[in-house]
Order: C-alpha cells, then structure tokens, then sequence
C-alpha cells in the first residue's frame, strides 16, 4: 500500500518519509502517431527506488511515453496497453489524481510565484494550517540549501538552485512514482554531477520508482539502474 | 482505495458535459446567431418581403426601387473606388515599410507608436482630421501668413468628390492596423536568415524582402486585408465625417433610408444593404483573383533572376509617408486639445486668442453621461468576451485538439459582413426579444466587434504558453481549475490586460452597434461626438472628440503599465 | 369623447382664467406628479445647436431635483428619425414601452406622426402651466404647418427664420432673393445654405418659393402632382442661376445652420440663417461671432413658426414627460430659454397671463447687440402645408444629387 495518501504530522517527518514498496507497471504500452508506431507494445516494470533508465534518439517518443504515464498526452497520440502504480490501473485517472510527480529538462517555476509560493502550490491540502504549510516548505529549502529562500523571486536564483527548487516542488506534492524528461541536460557540467546525486538521493530515500529519459548515456551510468532503448528515429515528413 | 479510483474515472466521464464543452458553441450562438439572424431579416426585405409593412410581393422590385433612387448609382461607384484604394494604399504601405525597415530601431520605435494609434476610435481622428485639413483647418491657419490669405481658400479639402479626404482617413489607422499585424506575421515566419541569404546573392533590401518573405506572410495577413477592404467599404462614422454627402457612401445612403420617416423606404433600404454585403463579398473575391494573378507573375520573377534596386528610395519613401501618419494622427489630437482649450480662435490665426477651461467646465456635465456608458459598455463587452474567449481557450487545451483555420474564419465574420448589412436585422430581432434600448441589447452588439478582438490577440499568447507549465501543474496535484486560475491567468496577466484594452478601443469606437441597439437610449462619446460633428461649436465638439479619443487611449496604457506593477517583484514576467 | 372634454374643459379654462390654482391642486396632476416620480424620460431632440443642448442638460437636472424625473437627451441629426423609430416600433407591434418618450417636433414630421396615429393625447388641456400661460387660441400654436394641432403637442417655442451678417464686411445684406442672386454672381462663394436634408436649408427653399410663386396662398393646401411643378418652376430657374456661384460652386453644403454660422465665423461665407433671432447675439456673447455681426430680414418678412412637445403613444413615461412639458412651460423655464445668453428662443407664453413679477424679468431681458426686437420682425410669414417641404426636398435631390 502506498502512503502518499497519509497525512503528514510534523515538518521533517516529509523530508525522511519513504514510499513502502510502491511499484510501477508499464503493460503492453504503445504509442503512435498519425498511423506511424512510435513505441511497439512494450512491457516495463520500476520497483520502488529503482531508477530505470530509457534511451532513444529524438523523436523517438519517449517524452510521449512519460506524458501518457502522467496523462497528459496530446490528443494527436493513439496510445494502447495499461499502466498500474502499485497494482491499480491508473491509465484513465485524471493527472492531477495519478499521483505521479515529473520534472522537465527547465525547472518550470511558476514565474510570477516566490519560491515559497511554488512550493505551497505543490503542497497537499492536507497539510495543517497556514504556519504548518509554511515550515514545510521552509524545511523542503533547507533541505535542498536554499535556506531563507522562501520570498525570492525564481527569476533571481541561479540554475542549479532553480532545479533544485523544482526538484523540491515535486517532492513536496507527495508523488508515488516519479518520471525524470532529461532534467540534467541544460545544466552545466559541474552543476550536472551535483544536482544528478542529488534528484537519485532523494527519489531513492523516498523510494520513489524513477523513470528517466535521456539520450546522454552518462545520466544512465549515474542512475546506475537498468536501461532500456526504445524506438528508431521517427522521420517527420 | 481502488474504488475511489473508480469513481474518480466516472467523474471524469460525467465532465465531459460540463459548461466549459459548451463554450465554443455558446460562443458561436452569442456572437454569430446575431450576425445570421440579422443578415436574414435584412435580406428578406430586401426581397420585397416585409410582413410588418403588409409586403409579400417577393421578387427584384426593391433592388430596382433602390438602383432608381437619385445618387445611388455613384453612390456605388464612390463605395468601390475608395474601397479598393484604400485597401491597396494601406496594404502597400504596410508593406513597403516592413520590408524597409523590420529588424530596426526605427521600426520598433513606429510600432510603440501605432499600437496606442489604434486605440483611438476611428471617428476622433477623423474629427481631428477635419480640424487640420478644412479649408479653416489649423493648417491653412498656419500657412496663411505664408499664402497670404485671411480667408480660407473657397476649395475642396475634406469630403472632396473622389473620396480621397476619406481615403486618407481610412489609412490612417489601416496602415498601422496592417503593418502591426505583419510584424505579428514576421514574428511567426522569421525572415532574418533568408534576408541575409537573399541579400547575400545581391538582392536589394526590398526586392529581397518582396521574394523570400512576402510570400510567407502573406496567408497571414489575409484576412486582416480582407477586414480593412470591408471595413473601408462599409464604415459609417468615418464616412459621416469624410465622405462626401450627396449622394454619400453607400453605408451612409442605406442608413438615411432606414432612418426615413416613409417606412416604405426600408425596402429598398434593406435591398441597398443587400448590395452593400454583395459588394464586399465580390470585392473580397476580386481581390483573391488578384492575390492568384499576382502570385503567378511573382514566380516568373523569382526565376527571372533580377535583382532589383538597393531599395533607398523606397526606404526613404516609406519613412516618410509613415512619420506623416504618425504626425497628421498627433497632430489631430492636439488641435482638439487646443480647440477644447480655446476662448476664441478666428481665422488666420495661427493659435487661440486665449485658453480658458470655460468649454470644459460648462461641459463636463454633459459629457458625463456618455463617457459613463461608453465606459461600463466597453468593460462589459470586454468581460463577457474574455470570460467566452477564456473558456473557449481552456477547453481547447482540455480537449487537447485545435481546429485554428476554421475558427479563424469564423471570427473574421463580424469583420468582413458589412455591419450596415446586418444591424437592421439584429434590432428587429433584439426588438423582439425586448432588449432594444436596454443594457443588454448594447452590450451584446458590442460583444460581437470586441469578442473577435479579445480571441485575435489572445489566442497566439495563450497558445504558446509552454504546456509543460500546464503538465507539471497537474502532476504537482493541482486541479485543472486550478491551474486555470492560479497558474495560466496570472502568467497571461499581460496579454489578457492588452487584449481586454484593444477589445475596449473596439468598443469605445464603435458606432452603428450603439446606434441601432440603442435605440437612441444610449449615447457613447462616439455617437455623441459624430453628432455634434454635423455642425455647431468646434469647441464644444473638440472636448467630446478628445475625451472620446482619450478614453480608450488611458485604458491602453493602463493595461500596459498594470502587469508590469502587479508583478513588479516578478523579473520572469517582465 | 374624453378628448371633446378635454378640448372643451382647457377652452373653458383659457378663457375664464379661474382655472389657475386649480390645475395645478388637481387630482389629475396630483396623481400624474405621483406617477412621474422615479420615471426615466427619453427625449428625442435634435441636437445641432449647443445651447439648446446645454439649456436641456438644465431641465434635466431641474426636473431630477423637482419632480424625481431622470431627464435623458437622445440626440438626433436628422429630425425625421423622430419618426422612423416610433413607426418602426409600431409597425413590429411594440405598443407599450417605446424606446422613446418625449420629442421636440414640428410640421411635417407632426404631419407625419399625427397622421400614422403615432401620438399620445390630447394631454396639452392636463398642464397647468399650459392652461395657466399660454394663449390656446393663438393661430401659431393651434395649427403646425397648417396641420390642426388637437392638444397632441404642447408648444415650446416661436422661431423666426433670419438672416445673420458681418457688418464689418457686408455693408448692406442682400433683403430679397433677386438681391441676393445678384449678391452670389458679384461674390462667388460667400454665400450658402444648410444641406437641404436638413430643416433650415429647406426652410431657405420655402423662402425663396414664398417670394417668387405668384399665388401664395396655393401654398397653404397640400401640394399636388399637378400643381407642384408649375409652381416651384420660378424657385428652379432661380436656384439654377444661383448655384454655381454658391459656396464650394454648389457641390457642399454645410449641414445645418449652426454649421452655417461656424461658416461664417471663418470668414469662409458673408451670409449665415438661423432660426432665433437672438442666435447670432448669443454667440457673440460665447466668443463665436465678432461683435460686428447682426442680424436682418427680407423685405417681404420671413417664415415664423412654433416648435412643439409631443408624446409618442407607446412611451412608457407620459406622465414623466407630461411633467418635463409642464417645467418648460413655466414662466421661469421659459424666462430662461429666451435669455439671449442662455438659449435664445421666443416664448410661447401670453405676457398678459403672467404674474407680474415674471412679466417684469422678460421685459428686463437684454436681447442683445444683434437681436432683432418684435418690432422689427415683423409679423412671421406663416409655414406652407408639410407637403410642399416634403416634395420640395425630394425635388432639389432629384435635381441635383445625383
């Protein structure tokens, strides 16, 4: 049984808190687009704190893959098969309800938010009253070495700061499987290194299933999970 | 737990009929069923059926009855000269100055200009126009000493015979209208790396331009030439102002029927109507006959291989035809500035013998009323576009499929039906719901200038917010309403408020929709300053005319400034 | 038959005089002023002369503070929208809550109304300041054009047409229509008239008609298919000889007699015409007009006529505006409307009827450096029957708008 759902009493408890034993299943899963096959009914399954790893060339669908997970894929896309996260189909669930957390190669900050404010955004409803609220979030920062950072504006932080405060955002919105779209690759090389221990720490300590899609095989090293390479070019004409 | 999941699949499928699925279709009937049902109720008595006048002699009667008419014959001909001319003269120089000079300061610094241009409601500055141009005009004032003269001259300024005094009232919001609509082309199809390569081969600024650009934008800007040709067709207030008057534009001879005391003469009236729409749409027509002929002869001179000239002269031509809007639009708001202003001003003097607020002060009552209605019109119009408009965009992001062209079309309908074609239709079926001469009735006319406006400038922002801020919103657990609102609103704060600003402009300058749904209840400072532009005090007209031109002009650059101050501490949304 | 009494009851009451307390501590009124109260007035007025616009704006705010009434001034250009809106609405079968409320009407769009059966009333007999002031016998106010009035319209003022000059550079004004022909050809381009759309440039026709037919009294019954050309010929042949000497050679014309005196205030014409003979005093006053303008007549006099107040039939507010009526005919509304500086328009009321302290306040009215008292007006030239104004306007566009 997942306990994203639980409530959550004190402000460091999130931070610790694990995700027993969620797992993530990919059945016969396929994508296509406009009668091209993208994705061939693939089968695929992400135990909690694993990191499995997907490579393909652009194009090749494995974005559309992680929009289908989070069911937030273009109508334009027929795709098939069945997804499950930890044994119930969540294939037709809203995206808002799947409960799967996913962060972009930008951060996606909410400009016109603090940094605090994108983090109350992310927070459960559930979470106490508006000082509550605040010290978790006010703990998510320090966690992530951004002390004090609640009021700044996104637009003012640095890109490594940024990412993490995404990373941050996501955590906080108690996901039970978390999809990874080339989050490193617009980071610098030093940057890069840190911030890649610091999103696999993290999706391991709460023993997230983590899904990540690259075509940089130096991130499928530091994820150090299985891989798996989907799809050829798919030509646009 | 799996039950709840199970529930949570049903409501989603019970969504699926919610309001928002509905939008564009309530949208549809809010803003085409007035244009249909209109067109139909013209058009039938047009035909000679016109039950309330005990008429159902059905046949060509009234057209004929209507082509009798003393004037109606040039009538025509003056419709569809200046027509033409002033579509191709704005469409020319629309271009010539983009191909002259996108990519430079000098262009950025006219656009900055033009956009509160269109604010101003095309009635002021033609008002203003008349104040410059006259014969008494400020500029024969000025150039008397020059001239040597202490009377106006005795010739033909304004509402000169050709139309051309009309014509040049048209362009001067046309071609800023067109040329902003391109720079929203270019921005679409960026040309700077085929100019460069154009260029590179040998070809002139312009010739490059014409060769490798032109033909990319130009489905863009389609329908916006298209609206100017039926708009310089079919306008009234500005042809009140400029035109001439015996026999008038076809527009302003079909209302003088319409407004007969002989009831009878609303059947030709109605057929003058039916032609009016006939004459745009084949104008519409020729002139796609003329974009395929003029694409064939562009081909054979993308293969003839000439380079044409450096482009210099045209350059200098288009700079200078385009401060000479920009001066002649300034300058007519400032000579209503000094009117409103002046004690007395007689010819030829070159200023007001003195300034005084007496004009002001004895008028501010009066004008207080109609900027009262002019102002909770346009906010309301506004509104009720936005919220259609909004709810419009959010489903198509919902439903995750667009269909751009077609909608497109359909919002250009307002904009290309002549509106002398359809109002009589539309206040005889408001007549029948009970909503002539009430709030509704206006509102809901200016709805349907303003609700294409607000989707035309919004869409394009809307679409090209990056979905994945719309994705990682609802992973982050928020509801799609509240994404809607606390996400995509606030980071489309700029462009909803421009938009809300322009569909304001719209409305604020809109004058047969208050007319015929207002049953002569309703008076907007645009209908107020084009009835006191037949005659009477300049300086009384002068404070209408630019508090009219005022109006809108403060709520653009409020809606400018707004964003920018609410998200001051926000350097991402700048 | 109501209408009999109340034809009967206002004739009593004009003549006797007793009525004077009495309207206005009616039950009738009592409960007329009970109605009115709350109501929204709409009238219909054209709106070409500033003064009249702002003496409007005036009633409004009086009949608010007074009686509770909101006062709105729908302002028309072309007078005949008078009638094409309520006919229009009656012919839709909109009967009750009419979009318009009050109108400031005469000749041939009252012609017009009367005659579709477009009006409320008789109500004039109901108002107390009508049966108190004015002179029900009067000819002016009794017949409009010739048409018999029957209490459908209340009047509200007497205009006389004249003439407006600049002394400073017209020595002596052309005072007939052969001077004047005479006037054009020796100065091309200094004179013109309003758009003959509009009231005044047909009013100028009529003139012109009036001295040149032969039989004028031809003019009082209605104008016939066989009769109209033969005696509007004389008006044609002078007006062809006149007009390419005319302003802009004949092919503009400015649209109304206000635009006429801007006209004139130019310098761009030496002749302007307006219906108050206190008009051109008033806009030397506001500054318009240089202090040398005057005005004059013909010889042969001018056309005089009353304007009116009416009520279209399907107005949802006639006791509001049967109360509006009642304000503007009350000697202090109308002491105002004549005040050169103010409006400038004739009254309508019977001096000897007056309270003498309001008989005093007219008397004591300085009319100005350019107005022309009474006397010197002469007695008005009555209006021709509406029919000649209508064929006559139609003719000069058939002629020369095409």
């Amino acid at each position: 049984m997942c306990s994203g759902g639980s409530p959550v009493k004190g402000p460091k408890r999130i931070a610790m808190e694990s995700n027993n034993g969620c797992m993530l299943r990919l059945e016969d899963v396929s994508l296509t687009l406009q009668g091209h096959v993208l994705i061939p009914p693939t089968s695929l399954e992400v135990r909690a704190g694993e990191v499995i790893t997907i490579m393909g060339p652009s194009g090749s669908g494995k974005s559309s893959l992680l929009d289908f997970i989070c069911g937030t894929l273009s109508r334009a896309f027929k795709a098939g098969g069945r997804i499950l996260l930890d044994g119930l189909e969540i294939t037709r669930v809203a995206p808002e309800k799947r409960g799967i957390g996913i962060l972009f190669q930008d951060d996606l900050l909410f400009p016109h938010m603090s940094v605090g404010e994108n983090l109350l955004f992310a927070l459960p409803r559930n979470n106490g009253d508006r000082g509550q609220r605040r010290a978790v979030a006010d703990a998510a920062l320090a966690e992530a070495g951004l002390d004090g950072f609640f009021d700044r504006d996104p637009a003012t932080l640095s890109g490594g700061q940024r990412a993490r405060t995404a990373v941050m955002r996501t955590l906080l919105s108690h996901p039970r499987a978390l999809l990874l779209d080339e989050p490193f690759s617009k980071l610098d090389a030093h940057t890069k290194g840190e911030f890649r221990s610091f999103v696999f720490s993290h999706a391991r300590m709460r023993g997230l299933p983590t899904l990540l899609v690259t075509h940089d095989p130096e991130d499928a090293r530091a994820a150090g999970g299985p891989v798996t390479t989907i799809g050829s070019e798919w030509q646009e004409d | 737990m799996a039950q709840s999941l199970r529930q949570l699949v049903v409501s989603k499928a019970e969504s699926r009929f919610s309001l928002l699925r509905l939008a564009p279709f309530l949208t549809l009937c809010v803003f085409l069923a007035p244009v249909v049902a209109g067109l139909a109720a013209t058009i039938l008595p047009a035909l000679g059926f016109h039950p309330a006048l005990n008429r159902y002699d059905i046949g060509l009667k009234c057209l004929l009855q209507f082509f009798s008419l003393p004037g109606a014959g040039r009538s025509l001909q003056l419709t569809i000269w200046t027509g033409f001319l002033a579509t191709a003269l704005a469409f020319g120089l629309a271009m010539l100055f983009s191909a002259s000079f996108c990519h430079t300061r000098f262009f950025r610094c006219a656009q900055c200009l033009l956009s509160p241009l269109l604010a101003m409601p095309h009635s002021a500055l033609a008002i203003g126009l008349v104040f410059l141009l006259a014969p008494s005009g400020w500029i024969f004032r000025l150039a008397s000493g020059a001239l040597g003269i202490t009377r106006p001259p005795n010739v033909i300024t304004v509402q000169d015979d050709w139309g051309l005094s009309f014509v040049f009232a048209v362009l001067l919001k046309a071609v800023p209208y067109l040329t902003l609509m391109t720079t929203a082309a270019l921005g679409q199809v960026q040309p700077a790396r085929s100019l460069a390569l154009a260029r590179a081969m040998g070809y002139g600024v312009f010739g490059a331009w014409i060769r490798t650009v032109f033909p990319r934008i130009y489905p863009l800007i389609r329908l916006p030439v298209y609206a100017v040709l039926a708009f310089s067709m079919s306008v009234v207030d500005v042809a009140l102002v400029m035109a001439p008057s015996n026999p008038p534009t076809l527009s302003v001879f079909v209302l003088r029927l319409f407004n007969s005391k002989d009831l009878a003469m609303q059947l030709p009236g109605a057929a003058g109507a039916l032609v009016l729409f006939l004459i745009v749409v084949g104008s519409i027509g020729l002139w796609r006959v003329g974009e395929i002929l003029v694409a064939r002869v562009g081909r054979r001179i993308y293969s003839s291989g000439r380079r044409g000239g450096s482009g210099t002269v045209s350059r200098s031509l288009a700079a200078g035809i385009m401060i000479m809007l920009l001066l002649f639009s300034f300058s007519a708001l400032m000579v209503l500035a000094l009117w409103s202003l002046a004690d007395w001003w007689r010819f030829p003097d070159a200023f007001p013998h003195a300034f005084t607020l007496t004009t002001w002060t004895r008028h501010i009552g009066a004008v207080g009323r109609p900027a009262f209605v002019t102002f909770v019109t346009g906010i309301s119009a506004v509104l009720v576009s936005l919220a259609l408009v909004l709810l419009c965009l959010e489903n198509e992001d919902r439903m995750g499929s667009i269909n751009r062209s077609r909608t497109l079309l359909l919002l250009y309908i307002p904009l290309l039906v002549p509106q002398m074609a359809f109002l009589f239709g539309t206040q005889v079926l408001f007549i029948r719901l009970g909503i002539v001469g009430g709030w509704i009735g206006l509102i809901w006319a200016h709805v349907l200038f303003v609700l294409p406006y607000v989707f035309l400038s919004l869409a394009d922002p809307w679409r090209s917010l990056d979905t994945r801020y719309r994705r990682s919103a609802l992973c982050l657990g928020a509801s799609p309403w509240k994404v809607f609102f606390r996400v995509k609103l606030p980071m489309l704060l700029k462009p909803m408020s421009v938009a809300c600003a322009i569909g304001f402009a719209v409305s604020a300058g809109e004058y047969l929709p208050t007319v015929f749904a207002g049953a002569g209840r309703f008076a907007t400072l645009t209908t107020e300053a084009v009835t006191l532009a037949s005659g009477g005090d300049r300086r009384v007209l002068a404070v209408y005319v630019f508090l009219q031109a005022v109006m809108p002009l403060a709520v653009y650059l409020m809606a400018i400034v707004l964003p920018g101050w609410m998200h001051r501490h926000r350097a991402g949304m700048l | 038959m109501l209408n009999v009494w109340c034809a009967i009851a206002a004739f009593c009451t004009a003549l006797s005089g007793w009525g004077t307390a009495a309207a206005e501590e009616s039950v009738e009124w009592k409960t007329i002023l009970g109605r009115a109260r709350g109501q929204t007035v709409y009238w219909k007025a054209w709106a070409g002369s500033e003064a009249t616009n702002s003496y409007i704006q005036w009633v409004a705010k009086e009949a608010n503070k007074r009686y509770g009434v909101t006062l709105r001034h729908a302002k028309i250009v072309n007078p005949a929208e008078l009638v094409s809106g309520t006919l229009a609405e009656k012919t839709v079968g909109k009967h009750t809550g009419g979009s318009t409320d009050l109108l400031w009407i005469n000749g041939e769009n009252f012609s017009a109304m009367k005659k579709n059966g477009l009006l409320y009333g008789p109500f004039t007999c109901e108002l107390p300041n009508f049966v108190n002031y004015v002179d029900a016998n009067n000819s002016a106010f009794t017949h409009d054009f010739t048409v018999p009035v029957d209490g459908l319209e209340a009047p509200w003022g007497k205009a006389q047409f004249v003439f407006i000059y600049d002394s400073a550079v017209l020595r002596v004004p052309p005072k007939s229509m052969a001077e004047l022909l005479k006037f054009a050809k020796k100065n091309p381009g200094r004179f013109t008239h309003p758009q003959v759309r509009n009231f005044m440039g047909s009013t100028f026709l009529k003139q012109v008609l009036y001295e040149i037919v032969k039989d004028r009294s031809v003019l009082f019954r209605p104008a016939m298919e066989d009769n109209f050309d033969k005696v509007t010929a004389p008006l044609w042949t002078w007006y062809d000889e006149l007009k390419p000497h005319l302003w802009r050679k004949g092919r503009r014309f400015p649209e109304s007699g206000p635009a006429q005196n801007q006209l004139l205030a130019d310098g761009e014409v030496d002749i302007s015409m307006s219906f108050s003979p206190f008009e051109a005093s008033r806009l030397i006053l506001n500054g318009m007009f240089p202090k040398t303008v005057r005005t004059y007549i013909m010889d042969i006099g001018t056309i005089g006529n009353a304007n009116f107040l009416a009520i279209p039939y399907n107005s949802s507010a006639k006791e509001g505006a049967m109360i509006v009526i009642n304000f503007l005919l009350s000697p202090e509304a109308q002491w105002r409307g004549q005040d050169p500086s103010i409006r400038g328009s004739f009254t309508v009321l019977d001096m000897k009827r007056l309270p003498d302290q309001y008989r005093k306040k007219f008397a004591d009215l300085d009319l100005g450096p350019a107005s022309l008292s009474p006397e010197e007006l002469g007695p008005p030239l009555p209006e021709p029957h509406p029919s000649w104004m209508d064929r006559i306007i139609d003719e000069w566009h058939n002629r020369y708008a095409n």
